[in-house]
Order: structure tokens, then sequence, then C-alpha cells
């Protein structure tokens, strides 16, 4: 009754009573080992080869992962990103049906310094992990958050996006069978596998910076912004063109509803699709969206997968201190009653596609300066977006030199950016006594106001919660000057400019 | 120190804005909520001069506070509208008829005419009857398909151009969750629009000119202003699937208020990918009323009431749709599944 597609041709059974020696209900010979779902008993080989299957089937239907290409593993040391780490160093291995033909190698990014752990167990979980890296045979890094703050700017610029059809996946195949498909092992910086403890200055600063959003929501959301920025660095400097990213089914439906509350209707494709890219050299792919939590934990028991806990900003929160944690306890809680709410919300997502509203070679400046997703700030007449500023406006009092209250302002998606503009040059008297952002007094109010015309409208959300924009890593900050530079200075030659090209 | 308005900054704050956080006097609330929904009509171009607007009136503060706020704004503004009160009985005793008493108090203090339409003269069943057949669980379906197409029959009755409905920004925010939650990618697509495509005979346009207003601020305004309105839940709706996403709503609003406008938002950036199938319109090959299937859902629905077979259109049936057509008797086994279950 909870899904559209739903039929009731089945008449209702007696649910059977669970024995211990029923059989597997695909080979009808071994054992059952796990129920995966209501009625679906598997024995351990078939199980196995299920979960295989399924990782293989998901990148050979996307043939995105060319041969002999350089694929770079993150992993956060949980259950499924080291349960893909098994997939594939078993989709390697010489005696694998049908050998993956990709060249992996492992990041590791050590946040243990933004969620405040303390320097010994950071030392200790990165060996542990580093332990597993060591027996995989595989190429490693292992990468401390605080290197966000010294990240170049070229993180943000937006490379030319690789396009590619399927006659190029095949023309690499071919390529690649001529050359000897010879297994070129990649190399890492071996110094960068162990490194040296992070400087207390540097951890306290990304502490700081975290510390500067005043809700849980906005430094989930801050934190997964660095991450994403610190893996395309690596990924870049390390010559990989493609990152696998351990997200599974469960915790993209979880996304996929924390995203819609946070404003990323028009990004949705892209925060939880099988392959995201937005930074257009290279590509996130997510290869684990099909398995659910729950078959991921089973596998990584039966067939000892290794995976180091390590805590996170929402560990041990409560349900209502954000609303990433708060979406997670609905959809669990809503699984058990509804267990096909997970998959259907996983179909839903599949349905959807990004709006792109400007060419594929988007302009930099129609890009967000944090997620660098396509802007979805055009305030267009009977909009929710426009409904919001209107309602801000209606409710303070109006800046001087404005017309009469009944007849809007012309450009009311100005008004904040506007107001600050005219506080930094101090000539007018902005009589904006009560306004939120308090622009009249300090500098640091017209920055952040200047910052979200850069800014999507779920970043312009982040960034209103944080308390001051310039504990921003500085590659962000100097991004940010450049891009309101270029948009000033085309706005002086607009009128000469024959297309809208960059 | 007391605050002070922060628009007019002259008079006391005595509430503070669910949607922005700013602490305003009631004046400028009132003029705030006005001018906002006023901007909705203007921007959407809901309205034409000459028009007759009929108003889905339920009692309840949505509809109370619309029809407040429709007249006022039409003279405020000059819309120009003949405004009238269409109002749905759906038969559930202690619930609705004591709201249809709201509704015709509403009558007399705006001056506006009013017709009820009910289900018991439109379809011959009334809930009360249905919900002792289907149970407690699937009921409200029954009612939300009904109603919409009485609401229809009404205003043709009533000869209107449009009618509007009191759905707040709660309400749209909540139907994008539930449609997320149950899969459905056509219903996702169009339930952020502001007003229904306009084709078609059997078919009035309808706009939501509250889409933008939080619930909150609705009752605020309804407080403030003494709106008077009934104010309790339908007792046959506590097992709904749409409670689940109603609590989930209510507690990402706790945690951020501007969640509900961000959802909105969501919703109408969505885009789907191309090649999804989509049901296409047509209309009932029974009744002529709009419908994507050969017959519309609440012919379906009635036939399963009229035969005693109450999951009839609780779930894909449409195989049998032909066969009902063609009035042949079902096959036993299809009867046995589609009779009730033990609730």
């Amino acid at each position: 009754m909870c899904q559209v597609e739903e039929d009731y041709h089945e008449p209702l059974q007696r649910a059977d009573p669970l024995s211990v020696s029923k059989k597997c209900v695909k080979c009808k010979e071994g054992t059952a080992a796990v129920v995966i779902r209501a009625g679906d008993a598997f024995c351990r080989v078939c199980f196995k080869e299920y979960f295989i299957h399924k990782f293989r089937a998901m990148l050979g239907k996307n043939r995105v992962i060319f041969p002999g290409e350089k694929v770079l593993l993150a992993v956060s040391g949980g259950a499924s990103s080291c349960s893909m780490l098994r997939q594939v160093q078993e989709g390697l291995s010489q005696n694998a049906h049908k050998k993956l033909r990709f060249s992996p190698g492992i990041v590791f990014i050590d946040e243990g310094g933004a969620v405040g752990q303390a320097v010994e167990d950071r030392r200790r979980a990165a060996a542990e992990l580093q332990a597993v890296f060591t027996a995989t045979g595989l190429p490693f890094v292992t990468v401390p958050l605080e290197e966000v703050l010294d990240l170049p700017s070229s993180v943000l610029a937006a490379a030319s996006l690789v396009a590619s059809g399927t006659g190029a996946y095949k023309a690499a195949v071919g390529d690649f069978v001529r050359s000897g498909a010879a297994g070129c092992r990649t190399s890492l910086d071996p110094e960068r596998r162990a490194p040296a403890d992070v400087q207390e200055s540097r951890t306290r600063s990304l502490q700081q910076l975290i510390g500067s959003a005043k809700t849980l929501t906005a430094r989930e959301d801050l934190l997964s912004t660095l991450r994403q920025h610190l893996l395309v660095h690596t990924a870049r400097s390390e010559g990989y063109s493609k990152v696998m990213l351990g997200d599974n089914c469960t915790r993209l439906a979880i996304k996929l509803l924390t995203s819609i509350s946070l404003g990323r209707g028009a990004q949705l494709a892209q925060d939880t699709g099988f392959s995201d890219s937005r930074y257009g050299d290279i590509l996130l792919v997510r290869p684990m969206r099909d398995y659910s939590a729950k078959e991921i934990a089973y596998y990584n028991r039966l067939f000892g997968v290794p995976s180091v806990f390590i805590p996170g900003l929402e560990t041990k929160a409560t349900d209502k201190s954000s609303i990433q944690r708060l979406t997670e306890s609905f959809v669990t809680k809503l699984q058990a009653d509804f267990p096909s709410t997970v998959s259907t919300i996983y179909r839903t997502s599949e349905k959807l596609q990004t709006a792109c509203r400007s060419s594929s070679t988007a302009d930099l400046c129609d890009r967000c300066l944090l997620c660098m997703c396509a802007l979805d700030t055009a305030a267009e007449n009977a909009s929710a977006f426009k409904a919001t500023l209107i309602s801000e406006q209606l409710s303070q009092a109006q800046a001087a030199g404005d017309t009469s209250v009944v007849t809007p302002a012309p450009k009311e998606h100005e008004s904040a950016a506007a107001i600050g503009k005219r506080c930094t040059s101090g000539a007018e008297d902005c009589g904006n006594a009560a306004s939120g952002e308090g622009c009249c007094s300090s500098a640091k109010g017209a920055e952040s106001s200047d910052l979200r015309s850069l800014l999507c409208y779920s970043c312009q959300l982040t960034i209103r919660d944080m308390s001051s924009v310039e504990r921003l890593p500085h590659y962000i900050l100097s991004e940010a000057q450049r891009r309101q530079r270029r948009s000033q200075m085309r706005e002086e030659i607009g009128e000469f400019l024959l297309d809208a090209a960059d | 120190m007391p605050i002070l308005c922060s628009n007019c900054i002259d008079k006391r704050a005595v509430l503070k804005r669910p949607k922005t956080g700013h602490s305003l006097c009631k004046e400028c609330f009132f003029w705030a909520f006005e001018e906002e929904v006023h901007m909705t009509i203007e921007s959407a171009k809901l309205f034409k001069p000459g028009e007759i607007v009929g108003i889905a009136a339920s009692g309840g503060k949505d509809s109370t506070v619309l029809a407040h706020v429709m007249k006022l704004l039409n003279e405020r503004y000059n819309y120009n509208l003949e405004l009238m009160l269409l109002s749905v009985d759906e038969g559930i005793s202690g619930y609705r008829d004591d709201s249809l008493e709201t509704v015709k108090r509403n009558q007399q203090q705006y001056e506006l005419p009013l017709k009820i339409v009910s289900y018991e003269e439109l379809y011959g069943w009334t809930m009360d009857a249905i919900v002792k057949q289907v149970g407690l669980k699937n009921n409200c379906t029954f009612c939300g398909v009904f109603r919409r197409q009485a609401l229809d029959r009404g205003a043709i009755m009533l000869k209107v151009d449009k009618i509007c409905t009191g759905h707040n920004a709660d309400d749209v925010a909540e139907t994008v969750l539930m449609n997320v939650l149950r899969g459905d990618i056509a219903r996702l697509r169009r339930c952020t629009a502001i007003s229904t495509a306009s084709e078609g005979d059997g078919v009035v346009p309808r706009c939501k000119p509250l889409k933008y207003a939080y619930e909150k601020e609705i009752v605020l305004y309804a407080y403030f202003k003494k709106l008077d309105y009934f104010s309790t839940e339908c007792i046959y709706s506590p097992n709904a699937y749409r409670g689940y996403a109603r609590t989930f709503l209510k507690d990402l609003e706790s945690v951020r208020p501007s969640s509900i406008m961000n959802i909105v938002h969501s919703g109408e950036n969505l885009s789907v990918r191309e090649g999804v199938k989509m049901p296409v319109q047509g209309t009932c090959n029974q009744c002529g009323y709009i419908s994507s299937q050969s017959l519309c859902k609440s012919c379906v629905l009635l036939e399963g009431l009229n035969r005693g077979l109450p999951k009839l259109g609780i779930g894909k049936h449409h195989r049998l749709h032909d066969k009902i057509l063609s009035k042949e008797p079902l096959t036993e086994r299809e009867q046995r599944k589609l009779k009730s279950v033990d609730f």
C-alpha cells in the first residue's frame, strides 16, 4: 500500500516458521546461511556469488571504467569501503573469472583532527588501516584532512569535461588488448604512506574552521565538501582519473532524503547517482550503490573482511541534532516497518537527472563555489527561492533609497549583495537597524553576503550558519575573489561580448 | 527592554515569524503575510479579471484563512473576481458535520454564496459506510479520490472558472517527501506546480495561493485576526502513510525552520531523466472524467465498493478494467483476493 507499483497477485501466505535446516533457494542443496530478504535464504557459496556478481554487473553495466585506467579507491575504514576494497582485490586476483582490468590505488583521509580525536587514537587507527592496506598489496596513501588548508585554488577550477560515449569504451578496450594487457602497477608516493604526525597548530586551525559552523548540519556539510575537494586533489596530483566511493544503498537513500531537505533538488542525480562528473576530469563513481547495509554486514562477517571503526562528527549524536542524523533514524525506522523503503527510494534516484541550464561546458561563474554543481538560484517568478527572498524583504525595514513598499524593488535577489556593497563603500547610511546580517558594522558581513551570490541554494544555507567566513581555507576565499573580479569585468564589457562563452 | 518590530521599528514585537525568525508586531505581520500571498498570485498569474473563483472550504484553518485573505486582497487590489465557497461533505459523523457549521458561519461572515456537495448524493456512499467495508488502513485513498472528483463536479454545478484550495507549504513539502518514499515519479514531477493544467471538459483548473505560506504562520494569522475555525484531526486518518512523512517534516522543521521551503525548492528543481515511462492523460470510458487508464480511479473504487470487493482499486489491477467495463463477472480466485482482510 505504500508503493505505487505494488502488485497484489499472490494470495496471502502463512509465514513459514524459521527452521535451522532450510535449504538455499538458489542451488537448493547447501544449507542456508543468510536470509537477505524475507523468504530468500542463501547458502555461503551462492551468497558470495550473488555479492560478487552484483559488483561486476554494476561496473559492467555502466561502462565508465576503462581497462588499464588508474582508479583511486577512497576507503574510510568503514564496512562499505572495506568491502569494496575486498571486491576489487578479489577481482584483480589471477584466478578470478574475467579479471578486472584497471589499476587501483587506495587513499585514506584521516579526519581525526576535525572530530577532536586524540593523537594516539589517530595514530592507532591509521596503523590498523595501514596493516589492512599492506595486506592487499595495493599502493596506498594516508592524507590527513589538515592538508585541505593548503590546497591550491585550481581544485575549484572546472577542468573541461572528458566527453566519452560508448564508442570510447570499445576503443579503449581495443587499445588495451593490443598493448598486451600489461597490468601497470601504479606507484603512490611511498613517503605519504605513514605521514608524520600533523602539527598541532594546523589541527587547531581545522577545528576552528569546522567550529565556525554553528549547527551540526552545517558542520557535516562543510566537512563532506572539504573531504571531497581533498579527494579530487589527491587523485589529480597522483595521476588518477577516477575515484571510487563506497556509498551503499542505505546510505544513498538517506543521502537522497537529506539532499531534498537541504534544498539540493537540482543536484540530486550527481549526489546519489552512479557517476558524478561535476569535477570534469575526475569522475566519482559509486559501485556499491546496489548493496544494502545489511548485505554488506553479512558479507563482511561471513568472509572476514577487516574494517576499522573511526568515530565521525555524528557518532553518538542525538536524533534531532542534525538533519543528516534525523533522516538516518527516520529511514532506518521506516525500513523496519516497510522493508521495501530503501529500494524504492533507490529506484526513484535512478530516474532523476541533473537539470542542465547552460551548455555542458558550463561557465565557471555558473557553478557553485563550494559544491561545484550548476547554480539553481535564478529567482524566477513564482518559485520557492523568490518567495523566501520576498519574505526576508518584507520582514525587515527597507534600506534607504528604496521605492514605496507596495511595489517590490526591481531586483530583489540583489538586496543582500547590494546592501553589502553599499556598506563597504561606507558612503550611505544603510538604515538597516535590525538586519540579520549586521552588514553596517563589519566588512565581514559584506563578505559573507558577497559569497552568497557565488553559491547554490543549499551551500548558501551552510554559509549562513557560519559565524565568520574568514576561517574558510585560503583557496576558497581567493577563488571567490577571483570570480567576483571576473564577473565585474564582464559587467563592464557585457554589451560588447558577442557570445556567452567564457 | 522590549523587542521592537523589525519592520516598523516602532511598535513592540508580539510574535516571531516561523519562516524567517524576525520579530514583528501584529500589523506588520498581517501586512507581510497578505503581501506574500498577493505576490504569489501576481507572479504566478493565477487569476484573470472577471473570473468566477470557487474557494474550496472545509472549515479548517487553511480554508478559513484562504477565504478571508482572498476576499481582502480581492478588494484591496481590485482583482475583479467573483468569489464563491465550495464545500464537500464526506459523511464522517462527529467530524465533518461540525466543520460544515464553520463553513456556514464563514458564508454569513464574508457574504459569499456557498454550495455543499456530498458523497451520499454523488456516489451513494458516505465515508462511515466505506470505512465499515474497507477498514482503517486504506480509507484515505477512497476519501481523497472521491473528494477530488466531488470538487470538480461541484465546481461545474456552480459554473466557476477556477478552484483555489488552501494547500500550504507544509502540505506541498509532505507531498514531495511522500512521493519520494513511494517511488511515484510521475506525481513527484507534478506536485510542486502551483496550478494544474487547464485542458479538457469536466476539469476545472485548480491553484494554491497559499503555497508558500507556512502552516504555523497560517495559525498565527488566524489567531491574531481572531478567525474562527474547526481544528480536529479526521478520526480515520491515524494510520495513513502520510503520517510518517508529516512527523518527519515536523522534526525537520524543529532542527532547521527553513527545511520546508528547502523541500519545496528541491521539488521545483527536480528533473526526470528522459525515457522514464510517464502516464498519458485520457478520459474514463465509463464516466468521462479525466484518467490515465481506461477506467478512472473513482469508478474502479466504486465498482469495488458496490460489489463488496473493497481491495479492487488498492494496488495495480488495470487488467481487470476491461472486465469491469464489459460487466463480466470476476472469477472465483479474483474475488477471493479482492475481499477485505481482517483489520
